[in-house]
């Protein structure tokens, strides 16, 4: 189980838009409230009211600043379980409850057989996964394995759960293994990067950078027109005299 | 990393009980030792207990540890697998070889065959242990050539300390297990002091800008951090021991894992006046303590990559 | 669905795992945004909330704070039965009582203050999403003390943009997001629009339009902003005065528009020292006056088809001179003070900056104008074959509203949009019904000495536009009326009242002292009172003599053990918005689209499970026991027996106009206006809770002067009368405030009034700088001090919430790297933050996207150690902190004693954003707590708080709610 499938049916991942992410936490939140009821339920919380709060998500939203000065821009970041093609997460867990699934990517874990080692975690360098302390097996994003294919679900509904609810449209799912699908094409117009991709883990989701700042050096002023600067009126004079000139057209 | 001290036990005790299991064995095939039967049983019995005390200590971790069967699996892909496979696998040829030492069924190509496998074994096992962590390309300081083989040196050291104080105990010490514990505590740390120094130099090839892919705008900076207390991964990644103090930790590693067992040992060959396994007992506890200083900073130090995402710069 | 797997071993994964019993429509209430949502319901118990996809506001999507909801339904910190104090107030010991007890008491309490002097009763409601209710609930009772929030919220943007062009920001209008080219917004965090600018803010990046954010912090909207402008807070109206400069010089503003839709022909009267000096000139009827330059004449500048001048100077009949009001615009902004080189070191904006942005608004509204092909009619019935815009749009909020200076910065924000044409036209900011109303709007503040009388209710509504001084609310000794001062010479504009007062004014018996304190939904108690320390200590002082407390009695309705609780006398337990029936109506703060208007309810969706009952109920139920007129039958027995249901269905407020405007009527079919439908909630409920109607595509844009539009208007209640809204450039109102302030009229203000009266209501928007930089001493306290709403909290309640809390359990200054340097510090150090009344001790985080001499902090992240159900050693109590402590509700004395509110002195709107503030390094070693740290509050109740929690473990296969076992 913990070999991963020589190919998969199709790549289903996500693409998130950094140029247009504000960081409202409303992936983060749906994600917890779908899937705390889930396929992975419960996702519990450690000491919800109290001085050290702390439970197990499935996708988390950070906030960085990059350069500085004019140059300076805040980005926000979702990170979540990238489904990667050929990820360690998988080949290292000892029981084959981390697996990838051979119809359409998807990195799960079997809540049934983990053992709790954690090892899996050590081996994403995502950190897109989260042990459950109470729980004692491993929780990572389903890619709402739940939702997508859940016939009793409204066909609109049958998106990711984060997905659904971003409510700037930051989040896009499908297949990343069809060039023609819509998220392939916006990889390809948005120029959509991996993340480390050094590690060979070959993640499916892909991030769409910000858009880079607009040159504004071109940009032409605007004045008083040249042939009535000059004269030797007020400036509101002079526009006086011309709004009334161009209302007499 | 956060160093979880169920996995420090395991490691270095399976590690120990491993090295005692081999050495032993080595010497009762080359008959470096006397087939005693109780030396044979006390033996084994230290040997077993070392490495079924990590081995259950492992499991303490383990959220599931009624699952822990499920571990031999995936022995095709996970080294963790392998580990257990290898670890059950290692009481088999062992415990036979153990019983025929016990039992003076000695002497026969099978026996002594059954010996030389539960050496290979014992070494694999421990290999396996290693490559646990070497395997994880996530932790610069982990995926390492040497960290594999070091565990196998460190097995071996570790249980050429255990060996001389059984020897000691049974009056059947000799310069040989002197010389060889002298020997692989030199070499063990030689070697992990190469890896110390191999860790530093080795060049951080991950940044903050490339896990984020935002590099190409400036310096990344973590502003906002997803959560305000700490999570699990903060909890089990974010871990990590401050520079000063890694360095007074180093130099107690070397001086209690391998300086005083050195010296002790050393001791061993000289005449005291004192008894040669009070000399041993040093060698033992202090190794003990140098040892548990040693894994307790392979953890510590280990820088892992998804600390990028919460404000490291490299890793 | 997995037939095609071929791996024997690979788990089996139930995909169409069961998900719901039932799914429910209601309205989301995780904050004032009333997006639609969906309650998938297992078992009795809340599965998952989903934003509904056919929603007008939110379109299925749903925020941070809305899909947390789970976890304030489930929250432990909820009020579980009516309370009555029995310690000291502030201590938090009460005693619980039984709905028979506590209905008898209020009705008691509010009854005897109702029989003597109806005054005695102060009746503030904060996040009321029922204001149409209470406020009527106020008028039956009586009392002129009634308003909600939005005083110390967003008055200014309401009053400014009503005044201005019968429309506001806020949530009366949205821009364009289809069309719009260039989208610049001020000082916005995160607004009660909140999903639908997300929503429109990706839709606008989409289709490559610019968006420009002018806000002293780079953080959440501003972070995606194509252009970050970090300006120095307080500053905006300088910074479009030099944009309307630069417009104006270049020539580059919509003069027909102007012409078509504004004042900017109408004749002002120059005639200093007159009566009427700086009044529009008008003819016997009433209608201002133009000059039409074919006729070479003075007409009615109401007339259609007239060529007016807009500028010259023209001798009216009596001879004296009168000029367009144009002129006296253009002459002001034309001014150096307003070119970009003088402002550019106050605002911190370079010349540069400004020039380049005006140059692209320019560009934007006259180069890239938007054609629709819809032919539409204009009021006066000419024919228009198509909708041309000027695709430039603007939003601002708080960092504009909170200032002393809002109101005229808002204004000027207003004309500098109408300058470029861009008001309802495509592309630009779109009203949404029932906005555009008359600038201002036809409705006048009630609450004379006349119309307040015991046992009467009150003449008419409590909040209205004045437009002289004859409309204040004043005794005989032109002093206030109301608690809050509001409609006074204090705030003479203040049409949402001043929430932020009532307490202060009331202990400190100026203008009088009260009875009975009721407020609803409101943490006055901490995070909504500017000072609070004060406020604390005015809530608990008792009179020396009497050994009562200064304000007798207080009620409060909240549905949870906030901070404010532990001041009360009687606690009238509340709801969560899962579980009642609530009104979102076009008589209150509709949720209306710029296509058209909607309004919706929320349905029960979970039985309560405590000892609790929706306030709308207890305040019917309330009206039905003082008799209160509307509550009553003839009979004397109640008069909405039904409860909130009964009443939203029944209630008329005039024939056929009742709080829902979907499916009137007795066959359902009308809208807007009609008869009641005893069907009309089953018809809502059907359609998701929402009523919607999509307006004509001729009915879209120019809605202030479109003659479908303004009949439709009318017919759906929204107007009085067809008649087009004219933009108010020049605002005569303020005139004739300004004209009293010199003697003349009826009403004027006492002595120690004018100077300021005059100052500040000038009918042309300026600026001026905030009243803290002039009233402390700026060395003193340099720098500026702002907070933001974070957006996965609302406020104080999302503290209490499982989820949210772990994202933000504790709040820092954030502080500008260089500023960090010069103090020595370092992330999470602790510093002083003082200002002239308090210091406050926290942890700072430096940045590099904030204006340099501003810190900032999010806001109500800060709790009362062990409010909210929170452990006493939680980081919200302990390392998180308030700025409000540093927020003075006064402004320091003047030299003859007075003691303004910290407002802005138009329309009393609470200037938080004002504040100054000094930091220092804090000494001494180990320090890990906030300071002030007040007591820990008792908890009134023993809740279940669990160490763990497991919330969906039910849910799952086999539904066992242990660790998982084999
Ligand atoms: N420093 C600083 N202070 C500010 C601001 C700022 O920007 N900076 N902003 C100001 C502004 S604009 C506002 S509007 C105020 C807001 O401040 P408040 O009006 O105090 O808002 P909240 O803290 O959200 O909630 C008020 C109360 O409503 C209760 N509540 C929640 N749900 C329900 C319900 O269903 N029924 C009932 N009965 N009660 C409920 C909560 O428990 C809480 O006690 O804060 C103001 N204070
Ligand atoms: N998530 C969430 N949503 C909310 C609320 C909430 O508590 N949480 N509260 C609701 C309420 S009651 C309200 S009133 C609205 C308010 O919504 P916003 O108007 O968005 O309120 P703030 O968060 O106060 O944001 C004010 C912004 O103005 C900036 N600012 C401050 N001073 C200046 C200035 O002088 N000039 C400029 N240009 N900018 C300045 C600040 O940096 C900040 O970004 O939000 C509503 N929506
Ligand atoms: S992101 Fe991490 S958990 Fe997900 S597939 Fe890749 S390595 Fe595995
Ligand atoms: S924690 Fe579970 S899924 Fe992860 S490696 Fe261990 S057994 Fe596998
Ligand atoms: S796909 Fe589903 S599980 Fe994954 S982050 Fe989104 S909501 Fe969470
Ligand atoms: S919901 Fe969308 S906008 Fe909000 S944080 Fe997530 S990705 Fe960003
Ligand atoms: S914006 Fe969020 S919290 Fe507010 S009503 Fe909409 S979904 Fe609910
Ligand atoms: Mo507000």
């Amino acid at each position: 189980m913990t070999s991963l499938p020589k190919s998969t049916g199709k790549k289903l991942g996500l693409v998130i838009d950094l140029d247009i992410c504000v960081g409202c936490q409303g992936c983060v939140t749906s994600c917890k409230e779908w899937n705390t009821g889930g396929y992975s339920a419960p996702l519990t919380d450690e000491d919800p009211y109290g001085a050290d709060p702390h439970g197990a998500w499935l996708n988390r939203v950070h906030g960085y600043e990059v350069g500085e000065g004019a140059e300076g821009r805040t980005v926000h970041f979702p990170r979540s379980c990238l489904h990667c093609d050929t990820p360690d997460c998988v080949t290292v867990c000892p029981t084959g409850a981390s697996y990838k699934r051979e119809e359409d990517g998807i990195v799960l874990v079997n809540p049934d057989t983990c053992i709790g080692c954690k090892l899996c975690s050590w081996a994403c360098p995502y950190g897109a996964r989260e042990y459950d302390y109470d729980d004692g097996v491993m929780k990572k994003c389903t890619l709402c394995v739940d939702r997508i294919y859940n016939e009793n679900l409204d066909p609109r509904d049958r998106v990711p759960a984060c997905v659904r609810a971003c409510p700037t449209g930051a989040r896009h799912f499908g297949d990343l293994g069809d060039p023609e699908s819509e998220v392939s094409q916006l990889v390809r117009d948005r120029g959509g990067y991996d993340l480390l991709p050094e590690m060979g883990y070959r993640p499916v989701n892909k991030y769409l950078p910000p858009r880079e700042a607009r040159d504004v050096s071109s940009a032409v002023l605007i004045d008083e027109p040249a042939t009535t600067k000059n004269e030797k009126t007020s400036a509101a004079d002079r526009f006086f005299a011309w709004a009334d000139q161009v209302l007499s057209r | 990393m956060h160093p979880a001290y169920s996995v420090i036990l395991f490691t270095t005790a399976s590690g120990a009980g491993y090295g005692l299991l081999a050495l032993l064995s080595i010497a009762g095939l080359l008959n470096l030792v006397p087939l005693d039967p109780w030396l044979g049983f006390t033996g084994f019995l230290v040997s077993y207990a070392f490495i079924t005390i990590g081995l259950l200590s492992s499991t303490f971790h383990l959220g599931h540890p009624e699952r822990a069967w499920r571990a031999f699996s995936q022995w095709r892909t996970s080294w963790l697998s392998r580990e257990g496979v290898m670890a059950i696998a290692t009481y088999v040829p062992t415990g036979m070889f153990a019983l025929g030492w016990f039992f003076d069924w000695t002497g026969g190509w099978v026996w002594a065959l059954l010996g030389w496998l539960g050496v290979v074994f014992s070494i694999v096992t421990v290999y396996c242990t290693g490559m646990i962590y070497a395997s994880l390309k996530t932790i610069r300081q982990w995926h390492m050539p040497q960290v594999a083989p070091l565990y196998v040196l460190l097995a071996a050291a570790t249980g050429a300390v255990l060996l001389n104080l059984l020897l000691t105990v049974f009056g059947d010490a000799r310069p040989w297990s002197f010389w060889t514990a002298i020997v692989l505590l030199a070499s063990a740390m030689l070697f992990k002091m190469q890896y110390w120094v191999a860790a530093e130099t080795d060049s951080k090839s991950h940044t903050a800008g490339r896990a984020t892919g935002l590099g190409r705008f400036g310096k990344v900076r973590a502003f906002e951090p997803p959560h305000s207390t700490p999570n699990f991964v903060m909890r089990e990644m974010g871990h990590r021991v401050g520079r000063k103090h890694a360095r007074t930790l180093r130099t107690l590693a070397v001086v209690f894992g391998f300086a005083i067992p050195i010296a002790a040992s050393a001791m061993l060959l000289l005449s005291s006046p004192l008894p040669s396994w009070l000399w041993a007992t040093v060698a033992t506890v202090s190794g003990a303590i140098g040892i548990l200083i040693e894994r307790w900073l392979f953890f510590a130090e280990a820088q892992h990559v998804v600390t990028l995402f919460y404000g490291e710069q490299e890793a | 669905m997995c037939a095609d797997r071929t791996d024997p071993d690979q788990p089996y994964v139930d995909t169409s795992a069961k998900v719901a019993d039932e799914v429910k429509a209601t309205t989301c209430y995780m904050c004032a945004c009333r997006c639609g949502i969906k309650v998938y319901l297992r078992d009795g118990t809340v599965r998952y909330i989903e934003g509904n996809l056919d929603h007008p506001v939110n379109g299925g999507v749903l925020c941070g704070k809305g899909s947390a909801g789970i976890m304030q339904q489930y929250s432990p910190a909820r009020l579980r039965s009516p309370l009555l104090r029995v310690g000291e107030r502030g201590k938090g010991e009460f005693k619980e009582i039984t709905w028979d007890e506590a209905m008898e008491i209020a009705t008691d309490w509010l009854g005897d203050v109702r029989n003597e002097d109806p005054r005695r009763l102060a009746f503030f409601t904060g996040r009321d999403q029922s204001q149409s209710l209470t406020g009527f609930w106020a008028m039956q009772y009586g009392t002129p003390n009634f308003a909600a929030h939005g005083g110390f919220c967003s008055v200014n943007m309401a009053a400014a943009g009503l005044y201005t062009f019968g429309g506001a920001f806020w949530e009366f209008g949205d821009p364009d997001w289809e069309h719009t080219r260039y989208f610049m917004m001020f000082g916005v965090a995160e607004d009660h629009a909140s999903n639908p600018i997300k929503r429109g803010i990706g839709k606008l990046k989409g289709k490559g339009g610019k968006f420009v954010s002018i806000n002293p912090v780079r953080t959440g909207y501003s972070a995606v902003a194509d252009e970050w402008v970090g300006i120095k807070p307080g500053t905006d109206g300088l910074f479009v005065g030099a944009l309307i400069h630069e417009l104006l010089k270049a020539r580059k503003i919509d003069l027909d528009y102007l012409v078509r839709y504004t004042n900017a022909p109408w004749l002002v009267i120059q005639d200093k020292g007159a009566e009427d000096d700086g009044l529009f000139a008008r003819d016997k009827q009433g209608n201002p006056l133009a000059f039409d330059k074919k006729k070479k004449k003075l007409v009615s500048a109401m007339l259609p088809d007239i060529s007016p001048a807009l500028v010259g100077e023209f001798k009216l009949a009596d001879g004296r001179k009168a000029v367009p009001s144009l002129k006296l615009l253009a002459d002001r902004f034309l001014s150096k003070q307003y070119a970009p080189e003088s402002v550019a070191a106050k605002t911190g904006i370079p010349a540069e900056t400004i020039k380049r942005l005006a140059a692209e608004l320019a560009h934007a509204a006259f180069e890239e104008e938007v054609v629709l092909d819809v032919p539409w009619t204009d009021w006066a019935g000419r024919k228009h074959d198509k909708m041309i815009g000027r695709p430039v749009s603007m939003h601002a909020m708080r960092g504009i509203s909170a200032h002393s200076n809002g109101f005229h910065t808002c204004r000027l924000i207003h004309i500098l949009q109408i300058l470029l044409g861009s008001i309802d036209c495509p592309g630009g900011f779109r009203y949404k019904p029932p906005y555009p109303k008359q600038a201002p709007p036809w409705l006048k503040p009630t609450g004379r000495k006349k119309e307040v009388a015991p046992r009467e209710p009150l003449g008419g509504p409590h909040l209205g536009f004045p437009e002289s001084p004859e409309d204040l609310l004043l005794d005989d000794d032109g002093l206030p009326i109301r608690i809050d001062k509001a409609f006074s010479w204090d705030a003479p504009l203040a049409a949402h009242g001043l929430m932020h007062m009532v307490i202060t004014n009331a202990a400190l018996g100026d203008p009088y002292p009260i009875d009975v304190l009721f407020m609803y939904m409101a943490n006055m108690g901490w995070n909504s009172s500017m000072n609070v320390p004060d406020t604390l200590k005015y809530l608990t002082e008792k009179d020396a003599e009497t050994g009562e407390y200064k304000i007798p009695k207080f009620i409060y309705a909240d549905s949870y053990f906030s901070e404010t609780v532990a001041y009360a006398d009687l606690i009238l337990p509340d709801t969560t918005y899962l579980e009642r029936w609530d009104c979102i109506s076009l008589l209150d703060r509709p949720i209306s689209e710029a296509d058209g208007p909607a309004d919706s309810i929320r349905q029960p969706v979970v039985q309560p499970d405590r000892d609790v009952r929706p306030f709308q109920e207890v305040l019917i139920d309330l009206g039905g026991r003082l008799g209160l007129p509307e509550f009553t039958n003839t009979d004397g027995s109640p008069r909405y027996p039904g409860g909130y249901p009964d009443y939203i269905v029944n209630h008329e407020r005039k024939p056929g106009l009742g709080p829902l405007a979907g499916w009137r009527g007795r066959n359902g079919k009308e809208i807007g206006t009609g008869e009641t439908n005893p069907k009309q909630l089953e018809k809502y409920i059907e359609n998701d809770c929402f009523w919607f109607h999509e307006l004509e595509p001729n009915q879209k844009y120019f809605k202030h002067a479109n003659a479908d539009y303004l009949e439709f208007a009318v017919k759906m209640g929204f107007r009085v009368e067809p008649r087009p809204t004219i933009f108010q450039l020049y605002l005569e109102p303020m005139q004739t405030f300004r004209l009293a302030a010199d003697g003349h009229g009826k009403i004027v203000p006492p002595a120690r009034h004018r100077k300021r009266i005059k100052a500040f209501f000038d009918p042309l928007p300026f600026w001026y700088g905030p009243f803290e930089d002039t009233a402390t001493d700026q060395s003193e306290f340099p720098l500026h001090a702002i907070t933001q709403r974070p957006m996965h909290m609302y406020h104080s309640w999302g503290s209490q919430n499982a989820w949210l809390r772990q994202i933000t359990a504790a709040n820092r200054l954030y502080i500008h790297h260089d500023l960090g340097k010069k103090l020595k510090v370092e992330d999470d150090d602790w510093v002083w933050i003082s200002s002239h009344i308090g210091r406050v001790r926290c942890q700072v985080k430096l940045m590099d996207g904030v204006n340099p001499d501003t810190v900032w902090t999010w806001n109500a992240i800060g709790k009362r150690q062990r409010a909210w159900m929170l452990d006493e050693d939680a980081p919200e109590s302990n390392q998180g902190f308030l700025l409000n402590h540093l927020i003075a509700e006064l402004l320091p004395a003047r030299s003859d004693g007075y003691r303004y509110s910290n407002s802005d002195p138009v329309t009393g709107q609470a200037a938080w954003y004002d504040l100054k503030v000094n930091i220092e390094k804090a000494d001494g070693k180990d320090i890990h707590e906030t300071s002030p740290l007040f007591e820990p509050v008792e908890r009134p109740f023993a809740a279940d708080i669990p160490e763990v929690l497991r919330f969906g473990a039910q849910f799952r296969r086999g539904g066992s709610t242990g660790r998982r076992a084999e």
